[in-house]
C-alpha cells in the first residue's frame, strides 16, 4: 500500500523533473499512433522503371502521336498562304525608292505598288497580315514603355502618363497620348489590295478592319478617355507621339468605334510580339456568300503607302495572305514534331523490347513469380 | 550560422547578460548570500540578494516587442537571405528593374515570414514550458508567517530558506543546512542532471552538524561567500561565515542542485545559493545543437556552382546585349528605347546595366525556397522518425528523440560506428547464469529457461523476423529442459504469463534501485545446489546445537556454504528497504570500525569473544561522530565507543547475540523486519548485485551491512553476523576484491576473495600432491578451469570465488604490515597494494560464477546487419579486456573464426614495434592472398593500403582491404598509439581489421579515437553511448547517439539522437537514415534541376529579344513558380518517398552502402541534372518557338504555354523520380497543376490595366480555347522527359544498382520475398551488385585452397542458380523447405544455409576456446615485455601460415571453408 503511493508520487516527480529542464523532448503521449500515415505505410503504388514496364508506354505514345502528327501535318498543308516582301531592298523592287528615301522625318508619304499572282484561289476567310522581321518588339525596355491605364482611358494617366513611358512621355510639355515607345513606333503603312480582272481593270478587294483585335482588348483593356463623343475634345491637351503623322483621334475618322485608343490597328500593334520576326493581323477578307472563292486566282496589285522605315535596323516588311484552320495559320512544325517524337518513341520501344528480351528475363521472372 | 550559436547559447545569453550587468555593478569574484529572513522587510535596494537572478526561468528568445528586429537580425545571418533581399532591393533601381518592385519582395518576405512563424511557434512552446516550471510549488520560509509557506518556483529568491520533502524536486541550487537524517545526510537522485540513478549523498554544512533541534531560519545569521555561478556540476567552493567570525568551508557535498530529486530523506532545509538561470543545471542546459550535415555541405558546393553558372549566364547575356547594341551603331532602331532619363546608353553601359538586370531575372537559379524546403522536409522527417512505433520502447515508455533537427540525412551516410559497451551493447543488467562450486557445475537450467521466457516476452512482437539469427544460447535453453524442474515458491510469483505492462510496472517499481529488474533479482535456483545448501545449513544448525566443531562438515558441503557466504558478503552492496523511502535498514548493534590499531586487534580478538551486538539505539551521537568527515570507513573509533563496545560485549552472552534477530526501531516507530524479498540491494557495480541476488535465491541473503559487520540470513541458521575486519576494494590492477571477516560459526579469520579468473587461478594454493585432499583440489581446479573456459566462450563474465583461512598469528603479522601501510604518508597506495597482494595468496578455490551482462535484445543481430551494411564498428569501452572480448564475442562483434590481434604495450617504442609487427603481419597475409590473384588485384590491394583514401570514392576500395581480423587494444597502448607519430600506423592497422575493440579507454581517449578516425580518414562517424563517459565521444562524432536507458540523461543531453535501446540503431540507420538521405538527396538534386530548367527557358529567350533581359514568362509566374506551383509535390516526395520498403532495407543491409558512398548525390549527378535541365528547357522552349514562329502571337500568349509546359515537365519529372506513389503524391501534383491554372485564370481575369509591364489580361482564357495549346502541352513534356525515362528504364534493366534490386524485391509477394531474402544471407550480396568487390563470389580467396575452390565454385554457382530459380518454384510456405530446395541442387548449399548456430554452448564437445592457439610474438625491450597475441580458431590456424582467409565474406561462407 505504501509502496504504491510512493510510486505514484514518484512518477509525478519524475515527470515534472524531466520537464523542469524545458527540454524539447517533453512529449505527453508517448506511444506513437499506429496509423498508416504516421508509420509511413500509406498504401502506395511503386512503379519500377524497367525495360519491361515502360515498354508499353513507349509504344502507346508512338501509336498515338504518329496519327496526330499526320493529321496536323495534313491540316497545315491544306492552309493556303501567300507571302510577299515589299521592303524594297533590291533595286528592282517597286518600293526601292520609297525604302531608300524614307525616314521617320519624312512628311510626304511615298506610294508604291507591288504586283503578284495567286496561283490558287483562297476559299474561306482570308486573313491579311503584315509581317516584320528583325523588329525586336520584345525588347525589355520597349515592352515596358506603355501606360495601360492611359490606354484604358483613365483621365489622370492621360494627362500624367506613367514614368514607364519615358522618353516618349511628353512632347513640348504636353503629355503624349498614347505615350511610350510601342505606340510611338506604330506600324503605319497602308496596304490596299486590288484584283486585276481579266480585262485589266483594278478592282479593290473588300476588306474589313474590324475584328482583328482581341475582343477583350477592344472592349475592356482599351478605352477612349472621357465621356464626350468627340474624341478631339477628349484628347485635348495631349500631344501625338513623335513619329505619328496624325493624332490618335484621327486614326480612323470615318468610324468613331475604331478611333482613338480603340482603333484596332493600334490595339493589334500594342500587343507586343513574342519574337523578332512576327506578323500582325491587318485586315480580314470575308468569305463571299456565294460559292465564288474569297480570292480567286489571278493577278493582284498591292498599293502601299510606304511610311514605315525598317532598313535602318535591317528589317523586312511583308504582306501575308492566309487562310486559317482550327489550329491557326500554316505551320507544319507541330505535325512534324508529333510524327518525329512518335517515331522516336516507337523506335525506343523496339530497343527496349530487345533489351527486355535479352537482359530483363531475370527481373521479369522475379516479378511474375510462378 | 550565427543562429546556431544563438540557439545553443540561448540560456547562457540570458544569464550572461545578467551576469554582465551584475559584474558591472560589483566587480567581485564571489557571490555573497545573506539570508532573506534578515531582510524581509528591507525591500529593494537594501536587500543584498536583489542583484542575483531570481528563480524565474525564461528560455524564450523574444518578447512581443523584440521579436521583429531580433528575428530579422538572426535571419539575415543566413547568407542566402541577404542575397535575396539584395536582389529584391536591386529591383527598385529603375535602370535595371525587371519586375514590379513590390512583387519582387514577395518571395523574400514569404521565406522570412515562414521562418519567423516557425520561430514564434518554437518560442511559444518554450514559453509554455517555462510557465509550467515557474509555477511549480515549493515551501519557502516566510518571516511574516513564522513558518514555511507554499510559493511558486519563480518566487524563490537567492537567500530564501526552502524546506524540501522526500521526492520533491529542487527548485534551485540549495545549500543544505539541515536534514532529518540522523547522519545529517540528504540523498538526492541526479537522474535528470547526469542521469545516474544511484543516490548521491549530500551533507549538511559542517557547522550545522551538531544541531540537535530543528533548524530555525530565524536564528540563522551567517553569510555565505561562494563562487560565481558556473556550469561545473562537480565543483562548488565557498565558505560560510558565522556571526562569531568562524569560517567554515563549503564543498560540492553541501550543495543540492536544481532539478535533482530528494530521496530517502524525510525533510531537509537549505538556503538558496543560485537561482533560475544561474543554477548549474540551467547553465548546463544547452539547446538543440546545430550541425551541418554532409549532404548540406555537398549541397553548398553546388549552390556555389549555381552562382557561377548564374554569373556566367549573366555575363554572356550582358556581352550579347553589348554586341547587339553595337551592331546597330548610331542608327538607333525604334524598338531600342532610350533610358528613362532620355540619355542614349552606350553599348557598354547598357551591358553593365543588363548584367544586373539578368541577375534579377535569373535569381531563380539560386533556389530561394531550397533552404526553407529543406528545413520543412527535415522537420517532417524528424516527425516521422519520432512517430515510428518500432523505435518506441514500451518498457521505459520512451521514444527516439531527435535532438538535432538538421542532420537526419547524415544517418544514412555513416561509415564508422563507435560504441560504448556497458549499457549500450549490454543492458547493464547482470544476470546470474550459472556457477560451479567445488568442481561441480550447476547449469541452472530452470533459470536459463526463465530468462529465455523474459526474452520471449520481449521478442513476441518481432516474430515476423526470422529466428535464424537468434542467439544460439537461447536455442540451447529449450533443448536443455530437465523434467524435474523444481520451482521454489519465490519464483512462482514471477512466473507471470508476462504481459509487458506488468513488466513495465515492475520496472517502475524497481526503478530506484540501481541495477535491478525482475530478471536480475529472481533467480531460479538449481535444484541440486539448493538441496545442497539446505543440507549444509541444516547440518550446520544441527552441529551448532550440538556444539560440534564446524570443521566436521563434509568438504563439499562446506565449500558450498563458503561459496554462498562469499557471494553474500564479499562486496560493497548496501541494503535498503523499499517500503520506507530508502530508509536505511538500521541493524546497527554497535559501532565498530575495521580494525585500526593493534590494541584494537588485541582487544577484539581475545579468545571466545564473538562479535556480538546489542540494541544500541542510543548510539546516534556515536553514529554521527563516526560520520564526520564523510565516510564512516575512514573514521577512527573514539575511545568512548570502544569502551561502550567492550561493556556491551561483556554483558552480552555469546551465542544469543550472534543470532539476535530484532533490529532497533527507527524514530521510535515500530519497525518490522522487512521481508527479505523486499530488500533492495544497491551495488556499485551491477555484477555485485547479481551475485547477492543469486545467493538470496538460495536463501542465503544479505540483510544488513554496516561498516563493521555484515548480517546474513540463512535457512535454519537464522541471522549470522560477520564481523567485517577489512575490505580490500576492487582495483583494476589486482582485478579482485577481498573481505576479511571473522566467521561467526567457526570463529576463524577468513578471507573471501572474488576476482577475475585469470588472477585468482594463479593465486590458488598449489594442491599438495599425494593425499586425497590434494587430489580433490587438483580435480576441482582442473574442472573449474574447464568450466570457466566454457563460460567465457559463452560470453559470460566469469568470477572466481576463493577463500583463505588465516590463523591468528598470520593475521596479526599481516595486520601489522597493513596498518603500517595504512598509516604511511608516502607511497601509501603502493604499500596498501602490496599489503593486499600479501594477503591474497594461497587461496582455496571455492568455485566460479558465470554472470551474463545481458546483451540488449537484438544486439548481435543489429551488429551483424550494421556490419553487413558496410559500417565499421569499433567498441570503445572502459571495461577490462577480458570482459570486453567476451562481450564482443557474444555480440558477434568478434567472430570465433576471426584472428585476434591483441596489442598490449608498455611504452611508446614497444607500441611502435607492435604496430609495425602487426602491419607486417597483415601485409604478409596480403601478399600471400594476392599471390595467385591477378596482378591487377594485387595492385588494387596494395594501393588500397594507403593510409588515407585519396578520394571519397576509394573508400570502397578501402573496405576491400578489411580482413577477418579483430584488433584488441587496451587503454595504455591506445594512449601510445594515439600519439602523433604512431597514429597513422595505428589507423592503418585498425583499418584493415574488421572490428576494433579498445578496452580500458578513458572518455578522452574515446573522443580522441573518434576525432582521429573522423579527421584522418574523412569518414562519417557515429558515436553511441549511454553514460557520462561517452559524452565527449558523442560530441566529437558527426552524429552522436545517446542511449536513454539506465544511466540516464547526460549522454542524451549531449547527443543528437537519443535511443531507448541499441537495437533501434538498426532501424534508425538502415531505414530512416537511408530514407532521409535518399529523400533529401533526391530533393536537392531535383531542386537544382527544377530551377536550372526554368531559368534556362528565359536564357534561351535572350537570343530572341536582343539579350535585353526580357522574359516571356510573366513575372508573377516567374516569382511564384518556385514558391507555389512546384513546391508541394517535392515537399511531399521529400517527406514520404520510399525507395525501398522498411522491411527490405532491414533485411538487406547492403542497401545502406548507397548512402555511405553518397550514391544518390554525387558531384557528377549535379552536372547530369544540369545537362538534363538544359536539354529539357531547350525542348520546352523550342517546341513552342517553332510552333509559333512567324505568327501573330504576342509575348505572353506565347510565354504562358511555355510556363505551363515547364510546369508539367517539372512535375512529371518528379513523377519519374518518385518511387512510391501514395495518394498524397497524386494529390499534390494534381493540386499544383490545379493551383497553376486557378491562379492563372484569376490573375488573367482580374485586372485589365494592372501588373505592368506584362498585363496578361485574358491570355490564359484565350489559350484554353486554342487546340494548339493542348497539343503543345502534350508533346513538349513527352519530348523533354523521353531521354530520362528511357535512361531510367535501361539503367535499371541493364545495370541495376542494389537499391533498384531492393525495389524489385519489394514488388514480390511477401513469402517469395522472404524466401529470397533468407537465401540472400548467403548469396544476395553478389546477386545484388556484381561490381561490388568485397563480395565473396568470383574473387580468389586464398592461395593453397585453390583446388578446393575449384570444386566449390560450381557448387556456388549452383547455389546462385537456385536463388534465381527460387521464385519459379512454387512459393514455399515455410522457409525451412528452402533448405530442401537447396539440398536438392547441391548438398553443399544446404550446408551453406545452415544457420551459424549449430554450436551448442551446452554441448560439452564444443569447447572452442580450449582449442584456441596463441602465437606470442615477444619483443625484447622494456621491463614488462609487451606482446602481440594472435589468437585464432584451431581450424584456421592450421592453414594460417599459408592461407589466411583475407577477403571479407559471409559467415556461412567462412564456415564452408572450415567445413571443407
Amino acid at each position: 500500500m505504501m509502496a504504491s503511493s510512493y510510486n505514484a508520487k514518484e512518477e509525478d516527480g519524475h515527470h515534472s523533473g524531466s520537464s523542469s529542464h524545458g527540454g524539447p523532448g517533453a512529449i505527453k503521449s508517448k506511444k506513437p499512433d499506429n496509423t498508416a500515415f504516421k508509420q509511413q505505410r500509406l498504401p502506395a503504388w511503386q512503379p519500377i522503371l524497367t525495360a519491361g514496364t515502360v515498354l508499353p508506354a513507349f509504344f502507346v505514345i508512338g501509336l498515338i502521336f504518329i496519327p496526330i502528327g499526320i493529321g496536323l501535318f495534313v491540316t497545315s498543308n491544306n492552309i493556303k498562304e501567300f507571302e510577299i516582301d515589299y521592303t524594297g531592298v533590291e533595286i528592282d523592287s517597286p518600293c526601292y525608292i520609297c525604302a531608300k528615301n524614307f525616314s521617320w522625318n519624312s512628311t510626304t508619304s511615298c506610294v508604291c505598288s507591288v504586283n503578284f499572282t495567286l496561283d490558287q484561289p483562297f476559299e474561306s476567310n482570308v486573313y491579311m497580315y503584315y509581317g516584320l522581321s528583325n523588329f525586336y518588339q520584345n525588347h525589355r525596355r520597349y515592352v515596358k514603355s506603355r501606360d495601360d491605364s492611359q490606354l484604358n482611358g483613365v483621365e489622370s494617366n492621360l494627362k500624367q502618363p506613367s514614368k514607364e513611358c519615358e522618353p516618349y512621355r511628353t512632347s513640348d510639355g504636353l503629355p503624349i497620348a498614347p505615350c511610350g515607345a510601342i505606340a510611338n513606333s506604330l506600324f503605319n503603312d497602308t496596304l490596299e489590295l486590288f484584283h486585276i480582272n481579266q480585262n485589266g481593270t483594278k478592282q479593290r478587294v473588300n476588306v474589313t478592319k474590324k475584328g482583328i483585335a482581341w475582343w477583350t482588348d477592344k472592349h475592356v483593356k482599351f478605352r477612349n478617355p472621357g465621356g464626350s463623343s468627340n474624341l478631339s475634345v477628349a484628347f485635348q491637351g495631349t500631344a501625338k507621339p513623335v513619329n505619328w503623322r496624325k493624332a490618335v483621334y484621327d486614326l480612323d475618322p470615318e468610324d468613331p468605334e475604331n478611333n482613338g485608343f480603340i482603333n484596332e490597328d493600334f490595339i493589334v500593334w500594342m500587343r507586343t510580339a513574342a519574337l523578332p520576326t512576327f506578323r500582325k493581323l491587318y485586315r480580314i477578307i470575308q468569305k463571299k456568300p456565294n460559292s465564288t472563292p474569297t480570292l480567286s486566282s489571278g493577278r493582284y496589285v498591292m498599293e502601299i503607302t510606304y511610311n514605315y522605315p525598317v532598313l535602318s535596323f535591317d528589317g523586312r516588311k511583308r504582306m501575308i495572305l492566309s487562310t486559317i484552320s482550327w489550329m491557326g495559320g500554316k505551320n507544319p512544325f507541330l505535325g512534324i514534331a508529333y510524327i518525329t517524337v512518335g517515331s522516336i518513341c516507337f523506335f525506343l520501344g523496339v530497343v527496349l523490347l530487345v533489351i527486355h528480351h535479352k537482359y530483363d528475363t531475370r527481373t521479369n521472372s522475379a516479378e511474375i513469380p510462378n | 550560422m550565427a543562429r546556431e550559436n544563438e540557439d545553443a547559447g540561448m540560456a547562457e545569453d540570458v544569464s550572461k547578460a545578467k551576469s554582465q550587468r551584475k559584474s558591472k555593478a560589483k566587480e567581485t569574484k564571489t557571490r555573497t548570500v545573506h539570508a532573506n529572513t534578515l531582510h524581509d522587510f528591507a525591500k529593494g535596494e537594501e536587500n543584498p540578494s536583489r542583484r542575483y537572478a531570481n528563480n524565474r526561468i525564461k528560455t524564450t528568445k523574444y518578447t512581443v516587442l523584440s521579436f521583429l528586429p531580433k528575428n530579422l537580425f538572426e535571419q539575415f545571418h543566413r547568407l542566402a537571405n541577404v542575397y535575396f533581399v539584395f536582389i529584391a532591393l536591386l529591383n527598385f533601381v529603375p535602370v535595371v528593374n525587371t519586375f514590379l518592385p513590390e512583387l519582387a519582395l514577395a518571395p523574400v518576405l514569404f521565406i522570412l515570414s515562414v521562418t519567423a512563424i516557425k520561430d514564434i511557434w518554437e518560442d511559444y512552446r518554450r514559453h509554455r514550458s517555462d510557465m509550467e516550471i515557474n509555477h511549480m510549488d515549493c515551501l519557502v520560509y516566510s518571516r511574516a508567517e513564522k513558518g514555511y509557506v507554499e510559493k511558486y518556483w519563480k518566487e524563490v529568491r537567492v537567500g530564501d530558506f526552502i524546506r524540501l520533502r522526500c521526492n520533491e524536486i529542487l527548485p534551485a541550487d540549495v545549500l543544505l543546512l539541515s536534514s532529518s537524517d540522523p547522519d545529517r545526510l540528504c540523498h538526492i537522485e541526479t537522474a535528470t542532471l547526469d542521469g545516474e540513478t544511484n543516490l548521491k549523498q549530500r551533507q549538511v554544512v559542517r557547522s550545522f552538524f551538531d544541531l540537535d533541534c530543528d533548524f530555525d531560519p530565524l536564528k540563522y545569521n551567517s553569510v555565505i561567500e561562494c563562487e560565481k555561478p558556473n556550469n561545473d556540476l562537480n565543483r562548488f567552493r565557498g565558505y560560510i561565515i558565522h556571526q562569531s567570525g568562524k569560517k567554515d568551508a563549503l564543498y560540492k557535498e553541501n550543495l543540492l542542485l536544481r532539478g535533482c530529486t530528494i530521496r530517502n530523506t524525510e525533510e531537509a532545509v537549505g538556503i538558496v545559493i543560485y537561482a533560475g538561470h544561474e543554477t548549474k543545471a540551467m547553465l548546463n542546459n544547452n539547446g538543440p545543437r546545430y550541425k551541418r550535415s554532409k549532404l548540406e555541405r555537398q549541397m553548398n558546393v553546388d549552390v556555389f556552382w549555381c552562382v557561377i553558372i548564374l554569373l556566367v549566364m549573366c555575363l554572356f547575356a550582358a556581352l550579347g546585349h553589348g554586341l547587339w547594341m553595337f551592331q546597330y551603331g548610331d542608327k538607333r532602331p525604334v524598338f531600342d528605347v532610350l533610358s528613362p532619363e532620355g540619355t542614349n546608353l552606350s553599348p557598354i553601359m547598357s551591358a553593365i546595366y543588363l548584367f544586373l538586370t539578368m541577375i534579377i531575372v535569373f535569381q531563380v537559379l539560386i533556389p530561394i525556397s531550397l533552404f526553407v524546403s529543406i528545413e520543412i522536409v527535415k522537420i517532417c522527417q524528424v516527425y516521422f522518425i519520432h512517430q515510428d512505433a518500432d523505435l518506441y520502447d514500451e518498457e521505459t515508455d520512451s521514444h527516439l528523440q531527435c535532438r538535432a533537427l538538421n542532420i537526419t540525412e547524415d544517418l544514412g551516410q555513416m561509415q564508422y560506428i563507435f560504441s560504448d559497451k556497458t549499457g549500450t551493447l549490454t543492458e547493464n543488467k547482470m544476470v546470474f547464469r550459472r556457477c560451479t562450486v567445488a568442481g561441480v557445475e550447476y547449469s541452472h537450467d530452470a533459470n536459463a529457461k526463465r530468462i529465455a521466457m523474459y526474452q520471449e516476452m520481449d521478442s513476441e512482437e518481432e516474430e515476423c523476423i526470422s529466428h535464424g539469427g537468434t542467439l544460439p544460447r537461447r536455442d540451447s535453453v529449450g533443448s536443455h529442459q530437465s523434467a524435474r524442474v523444481l520451482r521454489s515458491h519465490s519464483t512462482k510469483s514471477h512466473r507471470r504469463t508476462g504481459s509487458r505492462a506488468e513488466a513495465k510496472r515492475a520496472s517502475i517499481l524497481s526503478k530506484h534501485t540501481a541495477f535491478s529488474s525482475p530478471m536480475e533479482k529472481d533467480i531460479t535456483p538449481d535444484p541440486q545446489l539448493l538441496d545442497k545448501v539446505n543440507d549444509c545449513s541444516s547440518q550446520l544448525d544441527f552441529m551448532r546445537l550440538h556444539s560440534q566443531p564446524m570443521s566436521q562438515l563434509p568438504s563439499d558441503l562446506s565449500d558450498v556454504f563458503d561459496f554462498f557466504i562469499a557471494l553474500t558478503i564479499c562486496n560493497t552492496v548496501v541494503v535498503s528497504s523499499p517500503n520506507q523511502p530508502r530508509q536505511k535498514v538500521r541493524m546497527r548493534f554497535e559501532l565498530k570500525s575495521p580494525v585500526k590499531t593493534i590494541e584494537d586487534f588485541i582487544k577484539r580478538f581475545t579468545p571466545s569473544r564473538l562479535t556480538s551486538g546489542s540494541n544500541n539505539s542510543s548510539s546516534s551521537s556515536l553514529n554521527r561522530s563516526s560520520n564526520k568527515g564523510g565516510s564512516s570507513m575512514q573514521s577512527c573509533p573514539s575511545a568512548e565507543s570502544t569502551l561502550t563496545k567492550l561493556n556491551e560485549e561483556q554483558s552480552s552472552s555469546v551465542m544469543e547475540h550472534a543470532f539476535s534477530p530484532a533490529p532497533p526501531s527507527y524514530d521510535g516507530k515500530a519497525f518490522c523486519t522487512p521481508d527479505e524479498g523486499e530488500l533492495r540491494y544497491e551495488a556499485e557495480s551491477p555484477d555485485e548485485a547479481a551475485l547477492v541476488y543469486a545467493a538470496r535465491a538460495y536463501k542465503c541473503s544479505l540483510v544488513g551491512r554496516l561498516p563493521d559487520q555484515v548480517t546474513v540470513e540463512l535457512p535454519h541458521l537464522g541471522k549470522l553476523n560477520f564481523e567485517l575486519l577489512h575490505t580490500l576494494g576492487f582495483d583494476s590492477t589486482r582485478k579482485r576484491m577481498s573481505v576479511v571477516v571473522r566467521h561467526p560459526l567457526t570463529d576463524q579469520i577468513t578471507v573471501y576473495t572474488k576476482g577475475a579468473d585469470s588472477v585468482i587461478m594463479e593465486l590458488i594454493r598449489p594442491p599438495i600432491t599425494g593425499n586425497s585432499k590434494g587430489r580433490r583440489q587438483k580435480k576441482i581446479l582442473c574442472r573449474t578451469q574447464n568450466y570457466l573456459n566454457l563460460y567465457a566462450a559463452d560470453g559470460l563474465r566469469t568470477l572466481c570465488i576463493a577463500k583463505k583461512v588465516l590463523s591468528k598469528d598470520e593475521y596479526a603479522r599481516w595486520l601489522q604490515h597493513h596498518l603500517q601501510a595504512e598509516t604511511a604518508i608516502q607511497r601509501r597506495e603502493e604499500l596498501l597494494f602490496e599489503s593486499a597482494l600479501r594477503l591474497e595468496t594461497n587461496l582455496q578455490l571455492l568455485g566460479a560464477t558465470g554472470i551474463e551482462d545481458r546483451l540488449q535484445d537484438g544486439v548481435p543481430e543489429t551488429i551483424a546487419s550494421l556490419r553487413k551494411a558496410g559500417l565499421q564498428i569499433w567498441v570503445l569501452t572502459g571495461d577490462k579486456q577480458e570482459t570486453a572480448v567476451n562481450i564482443a564475442y557474444a555480440c558477434k562483434l568478434l567472430d570465433p573464426e576471426e584472428e585476434l590481434l591483441t596489442l598490449n604495450a608498455d611504452s611508446q617504442e614497444a607500441c611502435k614495434l607492435l604496430l609495425e609487427e602487426s602491419l607486417h603481419y597483415i601485409q604478409a597475409k596480403f601478399l600471400c592472398s594476392s599471390g595467385d590473384a591477378s596482378a591487377k588485384d594485387f595492385h588494387a590491394n596494395v594501393s588500397s593500403f594507403e593510409i588515407y583514401p585519396s578520394s571519397p570514392l576509394s573508400s570502397h576500395a578501402a573496405s576491400d582491404s578489411v580482413h577477418r581480423l579483430g584488433l584488441v587494444i587496451d587503454g595504455r597502448t591506445l594512449a601510445y598509439a594515439l600519439d602523433a607519430s604512431l597514429e597513422d600506423t595505428f589507423l592503418t592497422v585498425a583499418r584493415s581489421c574488421r572490428s576494433v575493440l579498445c578496452c580500458r579507454s578513458t572518455p578522452l581517449q574515446k573522443s580522441m579515437v573518434v576525432k582521429l578516425v573522423r579527421n584522418k580518414l574523412k569518414v562519417m562517424t557515429l558515436a553511441i553511448g549511454d553514460g557520462a563517459n561517452d559524452v565527449s565521444m558523442i560530441q566529437v562524432a558527426d552524429v552522436g547517439v545517446g542511449i536513454s536507458g539506465q544511466e540516464g540523461m547526460q549522454a542524451v543531453m549531449a547527443s543528437d539522437f537519443a535511443l531507448p535501446r541499441f537495437r533501434y540503431l538498426q532501424k534508425l540507420l538502415l531505414v530512416h537514415g537511408h530514407w532521409c538521405y535518399s529523400r533529401l538527396a533526391n530533393m536537392i538534386l531535383y531542386f537544382f534541376y527544377k530551377n536550372a530548367m526554368f531559368v534556362a527557358l528565359i536564357f534561351w529567350y535572350q537570343f530572341y529579344c536582343g539579350f535585353s533581359g526580357s522574359a516571356m514568362i510573366d513575372q508573377w509566374y516567374l516569382i511564384f513558380f518556385n514558391l507555389m506551383f512546384s513546391s508541394f509535390p517535392q515537399l511531399i516526395s521529400g517527406t514520404l518517398d520510399k525507395d525501398v520498403s522498411a522491411e527490405t532495407l532491414q533485411q538487406l543491409p547492403q542497401l545502406y552502402t548507397s548512402g555511405q558512398n553518397s550514391e544518390e548525390y554525387k558531384p557528377y549527378m549535379f552536372w547530369m541534372n544540369m545537362i538534363d535541365a538544359f536539354y529539357q528547357s531547350l525542348v520546352c522552349f523550342f517546341i513552342p518557338y517553332f510552333a509559333y514562329t512567324d505568327s501573330d502571337v504576342d509575348l505572353f500568349t506565347w510565354g504562358t504555354p511555355i510556363t505551363t509546359i515547364a510546369l508539367l515537365t517539372i512535375l512529371l519529372h518528379l513523377g519519374i523520380e518518385t518511387k512510391t506513389w501514395t495518394w498524397m503524391n497524386c494529390l499534390s501534383i494534381a493540386f499544383s497543376v490545379a493551383l497553376f491554372f486557378t491562379v492563372a485564370l484569376c490573375y488573367n481575369a482580374s485586372c485589365p490595366t494592372c501588373y505592368p509591364p506584362s498585363n496578361p489580361y485574358w491570355t490564359i482564357q484565350r489559350l484554353l480555347q486554342d487546340p494548339v495549346f493542348y497539343l503543345l502541352c502534350t508533346i513538349a513534356p513527352v519530348a523533354a522527359l523521353l531521354p530520362r525515362y528511357f535512361y531510367r528504364a535501361c539503367h535499371s534493366t541493364l545495370f541495376p544498382n542494389p537499391v533498384q534490386v531492393g525495389r524489385q524485391l519489394d514488388k514480390l509477394p511477401a513469402d517469395t520475398r522472404r524466401n529470397i531474402l533468407s537465401l540472400s544471407r548467403v548469396k544476395m550480396g553478389s546477386w545484388l551488385s556484381p561490381r561490388q568487390p568485397s563480395l565473396p563470389v568470383g574473387k580468389p580467396q586464398n592461395c593453397t585452397q585453390k583446388d578446393q575452390r575449384g570444386t566449390e565454385a560450381p557448387a556456388k554457382r549452383a547455389g546462385a542458380e537456385s536463388v534465381q530459380q527460387g521464385p519459379a518454384h512454387p512459393p514455399d510456405p515455410h522457409s525451412s523447405s528452402l533448405k530442401e530446395l537447396g539440398a536438392k541442387n547441391d548438398p553443399l548449399l544446404s550446408e551453406e544455409l545452415q544457420p551459424a548456430s549449430t554450436k551448442d554452448p551446452s554441448d560439452p564437445s564444443w569447447v572452442p576456446s580450449t582449442q584456441m592457439d596463441r602465437v606470442q610474438l615477444n619483443l625484447p625491450p622494456s621491463r614488462a615485455p609487451p606482446c602481440v597475441t594472435y589468437v585464432r580458431s584451431s581450424e584456421t590456424a592450421l592453414s594460417c601460415e599459408q592461407t589466411p582467409p583475407c577477403s571479407r565474406g559471409t559467415t556461412a561462407e567462412a564456415e564452408l571453408y572450415t567445413a571443407v
